[in-house]
């Protein structure tokens, strides 16, 4: 079901933590809110599940306003970040408190409670205690009990933060697995972008309670419309180059050194300031405009290695290269940075197109 | 815990110590029951009888004085209605002051924390010119009440102390699983505070049982008499004084304590716990 938020405004008290947020989730579409810590996606999460009220603006399901709707009207699956399973009920008893709720016979809701855990793989857990599972474990019971009912909607808060990093890797999957399989309209807020690229099929990005952009994930990635939004995603991050624009190239800031500038972009005027956003795969590559820097710190990554190339200006670079033994520490090294590829943003970091 | 605990420290030598210092205590308990079973020559510390009449009082009721058994009926009316309010108070107000967005909650929370430190005594004349004034003065009703209410503030902080430890995400999880907040809290938050709830009953039982003074004052006519307030009577009265019966009734009295204490010990342990496990 197809979810809006329409000049959407969330405040506690006097504080304004969301102001005029509009967005929309397409149906069956699985949606990240990606943002740093604090920025309002847990509070927009949960006014969309009706544990808070909106102060402002609307919040429709498909064609249904459900501002002033209760939580138990909305018919909405939460997985909380602790995942909050029933300590007191075996797994089965779990799964099948929505439906209980409902007042479904016994009979039926045997059967629904069977055919989700089967298409979660938890069917063997049915007899156990939460605390008897492990953390990826409860992580599935969470998400049975959200989509037992059949919700239109389904939230999840941080699903994948209190599991260690293989967890992760495989939960990731599984959600984006259980979520195609059912075909749910469902929003992921995260604060990991990697999470966010992987899983979603379009990601909002958002910082201190405003959406700053919403596009697919390769789209955020190649074509950002703020600096923020080029170094929140990428890892390792995106490096930034300061300088002025002269003819169609850029002087760097405190140096001789000069970057070309994409031919694609609306030539800016001689002496604009600008910054340059280079991402660690851009250099070192075999075509585009050197530039001379000592190296100043390798990362072993197993694969490849991550390389900082320290400029004559102190700004650093970040190169992602597979593993070169002809390098080493303090060395100098003259490497090309893939200027048709470099994003160029004005001093607001906004990006200039 | 204790099997964890006993491999990595001995425990002997701590249970002997123990014994030693706790000796004396239980030869002074065991004195009491042999006591009452027997009779001794004055000035003798050997028995040389054995008998029942020190238990007559379970039978037979001097002439002047209450059956033992209504003093019993009184007491166990005193302290399971008092425990019931208490109870049905607690778990309300605890849960609307750990949870609810209640306007003066700040106020409220300051005043159950005062009260809880309030001494009892000061407010006994003010209490019984209450009493006097609606007409509950010697009745247990009255005294109920009173007792219910000084034991409100700690039931209703314990209460509190329990609610808060259950996650609110539990809670949101209900309500998004379409249950009414009156159904969340009774099928899932209920069950998870079960533990503080019986540990509250058991300990204001147990201090309504006990409980002298309050009784004494408000209700010392013979027929609304609790036990506390008959064992005193009986040392009050210096006509006839009979030390093995004043042992025999006292022993009695706490036998309910012991047995529901034995009971329950685990239980009454969480309410220094806070609560975390149950
Ligand atoms: N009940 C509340 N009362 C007042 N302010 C609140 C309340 N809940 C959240 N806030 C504020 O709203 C802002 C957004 O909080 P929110 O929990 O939505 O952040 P978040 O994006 O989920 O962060 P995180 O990634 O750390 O979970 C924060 O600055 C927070 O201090
Ligand atoms: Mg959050």
């Amino acid at each position: 079901m197809r979810i809006l938020l329409d000049k959407f405004t969330k405040k506690f008290d006097d504080t304004v933590v969301i102001n005029d947020m509009d967005l929309e989730i397409k149906d069956g579409e699985l949606m990240a809110l990606l943002g740093p810590s604090g920025c309002g996606k847990s509070t927009t999460l949960f006014s969309i599940c009706g544990i808070y009220q909106c102060s402002g603006g609307r919040i429709l399901f498909g064609d249904r306003d459900v501002s002033n709707v209760s939580s138990q009207q909305r018919n909405v699956g939460v997985v909380f970040q602790n995942y909050a399973l029933y300590p007191h009920m075996s797994i089965y008893e779990n799964i099948a408190f929505p439906l209980m709720v409902k007042k479904m016979d016994a009979a039926q809701i045997k059967k629904e409670v069977h055919a989700i855990a089967k298409l979660v793989h938890i069917g063997d857990l049915l007899e156990r205690r939460p605390s008897q599972l492990s953390g990826g474990q409860q992580q599935r019971v969470a998400l049975c009990r959200a989509l037992v009912r059949r919700p239109d909607v389904l939230l999840l808060d941080e699903p994948l933060a209190n599991l260690d990093a293989k967890l992760r890797l495989e939960m990731r999957s599984e959600i984006r697995r259980i979520q195609q399989e059912t075909g749910i309209t469902a929003i992921l807020v995260t604060h990991d972008q990697v999470e966010a690229m992987s899983m979603c099929d379009r990601i909002a990005l958002m910082d201190e309670g405003k959406v700053l952009q919403v596009t697919t994930p390769n789209d955020m990635y190649h074509n950002p419309q703020t600096d923020f939004v080029a170094s929140f995603l990428g890892n390792p991050p995106i490096a930034f180059l300061e300088g002025e624009v002269a003819g169609n190239q850029v002087l760097l800031n405190g140096s001789q050194l000069k970057v070309a500038l994409p031919s694609s972009i609306r030539q800016p005027d001689n002496g604009t300031k600008v910054r340059l956003g280079v991402r660690p795969e851009l250099v070192g590559t075999d075509r585009g405009n050197a530039v001379a820097g000592r190296i100043s710190f390798i990362e072993t990554q197993g694969r490849e290695n991550l390389y900082d190339l320290t400029l004559d200006n102190g700004a650093v670079l970040r190169s992602i290269q597979a593993v070169r033994s002809d390098i080493s520490m303090g060395q100098t090294a003259n490497w090309n940075i893939d200027t048709e590829r470099v994003l160029v943003f004005d001093t607001n970091g906004q990006r200039l197109l | 815990m204790s099997n964890e605990n006993s491999r990595n420290f001995k425990s002997w030598p701590v249970t002997i110590i123990l014994t030693v210092f706790s000796l004396p205590i239980l030869v002074m308990y065991l004195y009491l029951v042999v006591d009452t079973f027997t009779n001794t020559e004055p000035g003798s510390l050997i028995p040389n009888e054995f008998t029942f009449e020190h238990w007559r009082f379970l039978w037979e009721t001097e002439p002047g004085r209450v059956s033992i058994w209504t003093a019993t009926l009184n007491t166990l009316i005193f302290a399971s209605v008092m425990t019931a309010l208490v109870l049905s108070v607690s778990l309300t107000a605890g849960y609307a002051l750990s949870r609810l967005n209640m306007p003066y909650r700040r106020f409220f929370l300051g005043g159950v924390l005062t009260l809880h430190a309030f001494p009892t005594v000061t407010l006994v004349i003010a209490l019984f010119i209450v009493l006097q004034m609606v007409g509950l003065y010697n009745t247990l009703i009255g005294v109920i009440f009173i007792k219910a209410a000084l034991m409100l503030p700690f039931g209703i902080w314990v209460m509190k102390g329990f609610y808060d430890t259950v996650p609110w995400e539990i809670e949101m999880a209900g309500v998004q699983d379409g249950a009414s907040r009156f159904m969340v809290w009774h099928k899932l938050v209920l069950p998870q505070i079960k533990p503080g709830l019986i540990a509250l009953g058991v300990f204001s039982f147990l201090e309504g049982w006990s409980e002298y003074v309050l009784p004494q004052i408000f209700t010392p006519d013979a027929d609304v008499q609790v036990l506390s307030v008959y064992l005193a009577s009986l040392i009050a009265d210096d006509q006839n004084f009979d030390f093995n019966l004043f042992k025999s009734i006292g022993l009695f009295y706490i036998m309910p304590v012991i047995v529901l204490y034995l009971l329950f010990q685990n239980k009454l342990m969480n309410i220094y716990g806070g609560g975390s496990k149950g």
